[in-house]
C-alpha cells in the first residue's frame, strides 16, 4: 500500500469540501480522480501533498503519517502539478524545472541538481525548448514542463491536477503517454484529477468517482464509470461503446 | 541525436549564467567609473590628477587644505552614500516584486516612503524655531517608516491576507499618511514647510563620513540575508503559494521575513535621504529585462545597478544647473522614468 487516506474530512471556512473520504491508493499505478467541478478533487489532491491541512481523519505515505512528515520530507516524496496558470515573470523552462530541485538544494545548485535536470528533459523530450521562456511555449509543452519540476522532486508519487485541461486532443494524449511512462519506468504512483471521462478509463488502473466531497464509487474503470454511475453523478445519461478493446463513453442527454 | 541537443542546450545554459556574470561585472565596472569621473567633478576647481592625489592621501592621513577637505569630506562621503543607497533601495524593491509576485510592488507602494514623510514633517514642523537636530527627523522618519510594514505584517499574520490584499493595504495606508502629512504642511509655517518638502523630494546632501559606516553595515547584513532568501523568492515568484509549499518553501513565513528585511533596509536609507523613489521600481525591472529572472544573480545585479543609477544621477544634479545642486530625486525620475519606457518598447519578448 503506498497511501491510504481514511476518514478524510476539509472544510474552506464554512464550506465542507471533503467528507469522510477513505481511500487506498498501490504502487505504481495510475489512479484517476473524476467528478464535477467543486466535488471536492482539487482539494483531495492538495491535501495530500500538505498543501492544505484536513480537519479530521489520516492520511498515510509508506505507512507513515502525513502530519510526521516535515516540509522538505514531503518535497522529497510527493511532487505536485498544478493548473498551467501565466507566469507574471519571465523564467525560462530550465529555470522553471530547477525549482524541482529545492528541497535539495542548499544555496548552491551544484553539477548533479543540474544534470538531473537535463535527465527529466530528456526523458520528458523536451531538452529542445529548456531555453526558452516559459510563457511562450504552447499549453502542451508548459504541462510537460511543470510535470517536469514535479519529476525533479525525485517523488514517489506524482499528483496532477487536471493535466488535460485547455489541450488539443494531440497534446491531450500526449501528456498521459508521458504520465504513463513515468509510471512505469519509475515505479511512480500518479494521482490524476481529471475531467475527460474517455481519457480517465483509457490510462487509470483505478478510478476513484467523487460527487459533493465523498467517494461515490471506486474501482477498476469498467465498474466504476457505469451508465448508472455517470447518470447518479453527473445528472448526464450516457452510453459505454467498447471498441477496439477500449471503452467510449457517449453523452446521450439529460434524464 | 537527442544528446548533441543535450550537449547545445547545456553550452547554452553555460553561455545564459556568463551573461549574467558579464553583466554583474560591466555594473561593477561602471560603478567604479563614474565615481572616479564624479569625484572630478564639482563647482571647485580641482584638477582631475589633483582629486586622486588627494584621495590617496586622504585615505591615510587626515585632509588639510580646503581641496582635500572638499574632495574627502564632501565628494567622497556623497558618492559612497548614493552607491549604497542606490544598491540598497534597488534590492529591496526587487526582492519586493519578487515576494508579492507583483511587478509594480516596491517598499514605496507598501507604504513605507510616505510614512517617513510624515515622520520627519512631524519632526521638522513640531520644533520650529528650536534647532531641530538632524538625528531627530532621521529617527523620527525611520521609526515612521516602519509602521505600514508591522500593519501589513499584521494583517498577513492574523487575517492571512493575500499579497494583493497587502498592496493594497499599503496603498491606503500611503494615501492616509501623505494627508495626514498635508494637514501638518497646510498649518505650519512657511520655512518649516519648505525644509520638509526638500526633506521629502530626497537628496543626498546629508551624506557625510559620519553616517556612512551606519547605512553600510545596514545594507551589508540586509543584502546577506535578501541573498540566502534568493531561491525561496525564485520559487516563490516562478510557481505561487501552493507549489512553493509543495516544494518545501513556507511562502508566508519567507514573505514575512523579507518584507520586514527590505522594510528595514529601505527605512535605514530613505530616513538619512529623503525618499529617493523609482529606483527601487526600475533598477530590478531593467535588470531582469537584461538577464532575466534568477534571483541569485538578479539580486545582486539590481544592487550593483541601482548603485550605479542613483551615481549617475547625483553627478547630473550636481553639475547639470552649477552651481545649483538639483535634488537627485528629480533626476532619477527623468533619467530613469524615459530609460524605462524606453526598454519597455524595444524589448524582444512579452515580458510579463
Amino acid at each position: 500500500m503506498k497511501i491510504r487516506i481514511k476518514g478524510l474530512e476539509f472544510s474552506y471556512d464554512s464550506i465542507q469540501a471533503l467528507k469522510d473520504v477513505t481511500i487506498d491508493i498501490y504502487e505504481s499505478e495510475i489512479v484517476a480522480v473524476v467528478g464535477p467541478n467543486g466535488s471536492g478533487k482539487s482539494t483531495l489532491l492538495k491535501c495530500i501533498d500538505k498543501i492544505l491541512k484536513p480537519q479530521r481523519g489520516i492520511i498515510l505515505i509508506n505507512g507513515k503519517d502525513l502530519k510526521d512528515f516535515s516540509q522538505i520530507e514531503i518535497a522529497k516524496t510527493v511532487g505536485y502539478v498544478p493548473q498551467v496558470v501565466k507566469q507574471l515573470f519571465p523564467a525560462t523552462v530550465l529555470e522553471v524545472v530547477l525549482m524541482g530541485r529545492r528541497p535539495y538544494l542548499g544555496w548552491k545548485c551544484s553539477k548533479k541538481d543540474l544534470e538531473k535536470v537535463f535527465a527529466v528533459l530528456k526523458l520528458l523530450n523536451i531538452e529542445n525548448i529548456a531555453m526558452r521562456d516559459f510563457n511562450e511555449l504552447s499549453g502542451g509543452q508548459q504541462q510537460k514542463v511543470l510535470i517536469a519540476r514535479a519529476l525533479a522532486q525525485e517523488p514517489e508519487v506524482l499528483l496532477l491536477d487536471e493535466p488535460t485541461a485547455n489541450l488539443d486532443i494531440k497534446h491531450q494524449l500526449e501528456v498521459m503517454e508521458v504520465i504513463k511512462k513515468i509510471v512505469k519506468e519509475k515505479g511512480i504512483t500518479a494521482i490524476v484529477a481529471i475531467h475527460d471521462l474517455n481519457l480517465a478509463s483509457r490510462y487509470a488502473d483505478r478510478i476513484v468517482m467523487m460527487r459533493s466531497g465523498k467517494v461515490f464509487a471506486a474501482g477498476e474503470p469498467y465498474k466504476v464509470l457505469t451508465p448508472t454511475n455517470i447518470e447518479k453523478v453527473y445528472g448526464v445519461r450516457v452510453k459505454i461503446i467498447e471498441f477496439d478493446g477500449i471503452m467510449h463513453i457517449v453523452p446521450l442527454d439529460f434524464p | 541525436m537527442m544528446d548533441t541537443t543535450l550537449s547545445q542546450v547545456k553550452r547554452e545554459y553555460e553561455r545564459y549564467i556568463g551573461r549574467k556574470l558579464l553583466f554583474v561585472i560591466f555594473t561593477s565596472t561602471l560603478i567604479i567609473v563614474v565615481s572616479g569621473i564624479s569625484a572630478t567633478l564639482g563647482s571647485y576647481p580641482i584638477s582631475v590628477s589633483e582629486v586622486y592625489s588627494i584621495i590617496l592621501k586622504c585615505l591615510v592621513s587626515n585632509p588639510e587644505s580646503t581641496k582635500e577637505s572638499i574632495v574627502w569630506n564632501l565628494r567622497v562621503p556623497r558618492i559612497l552614500l548614493a552607491i549604497i543607497a542606490g544598491a540598497g533601495l534597488a534590492s529591496s524593491g526587487a526582492m519586493t516584486q519578487g515576494i508579492l509576485r507583483n511587478p509594480l510592488a516596491t517598499p514605496y507602494t507598501l507604504g513605507i516612503s510616505s510614512a517617513a514623510g510624515l515622520g520627519a514633517a512631524i519632526a521638522i514642523i513640531l520644533s520650529k524655531g528650536i534647532f531641530v537636530g538632524k538625528y531627530i527627523i532621521i529617527g523620527n522618519a525611520f521609526l515612521f517608516s516602519l509602521i505600514p510594514t508591522f500593519v501589513i505584517l499584521a494583517l498577513a499574520r492574523f487575517k492571512g491576507a493575500t499579497p494583493e490584499t497587502m498592496i493594497l493595504a499599503g496603498i491606503a495606508m500611503m494615501y492616509i499618511f501623505s494627508a495626514i502629512t498635508t494637514i501638518l504642511m497646510y498649518f505650519a509655517e512657511p520655512e518649516a514647510v519648505k525644509s520638509a518638502y526638500f526633506w521629502m523630494i530626497g537628496d543626498l546632501g546629508k551624506s557625510s563620513w559620519e553616517i556612512i559606516p551606519m547605512i553600510f553595515m545596514s545594507l551589508l547584513i540586509c543584502f546577506a540575508l535578501l541573498m540566502w532568501k534568493a531561491w525561496d523568492v525564485n520559487v516563490m515568484m516562478i510557481s505561487g503559494d501552493e507549489v512553493a509549499k509543495s516544494l518545501g518553501v513556507s511562502p508566508e513565513r519567507e514573505r514575512m521575513f523579507i518584507m520586514l528585511v527590505s522594510a528595514f533596509l529601505t527605512a535605514s536609507i530613505i530616513s538619512f535621504t529623503g525618499t529617493i523613489g523609482f529606483i527601487c521600481l526600475v533598477a530590478p525591472h531593467i535588470c531582469r529585462i537584461m538577464i532575466g529572472g534568477d534571483y541569485r544573480y538578479l539580486l545582486p545585479a539590481s544592487a550593483l545597478f541601482g548603485g550605479a543609477l542613483l551615481l549617475t544621477c547625483d553627478t547630473i544634479a550636481r553639475t547639470i544647473l552649477a552651481p545649483v545642486i538639483l535634488p537627485v530625486g528629480v533626476v532619477t525620475n527623468c533619467l530613469g522614468g524615459p530609460m524605462f519606457l524606453y526598454l519597455l518598447i524595444k524589448r524582444k519578448k512579452e515580458y510579463w
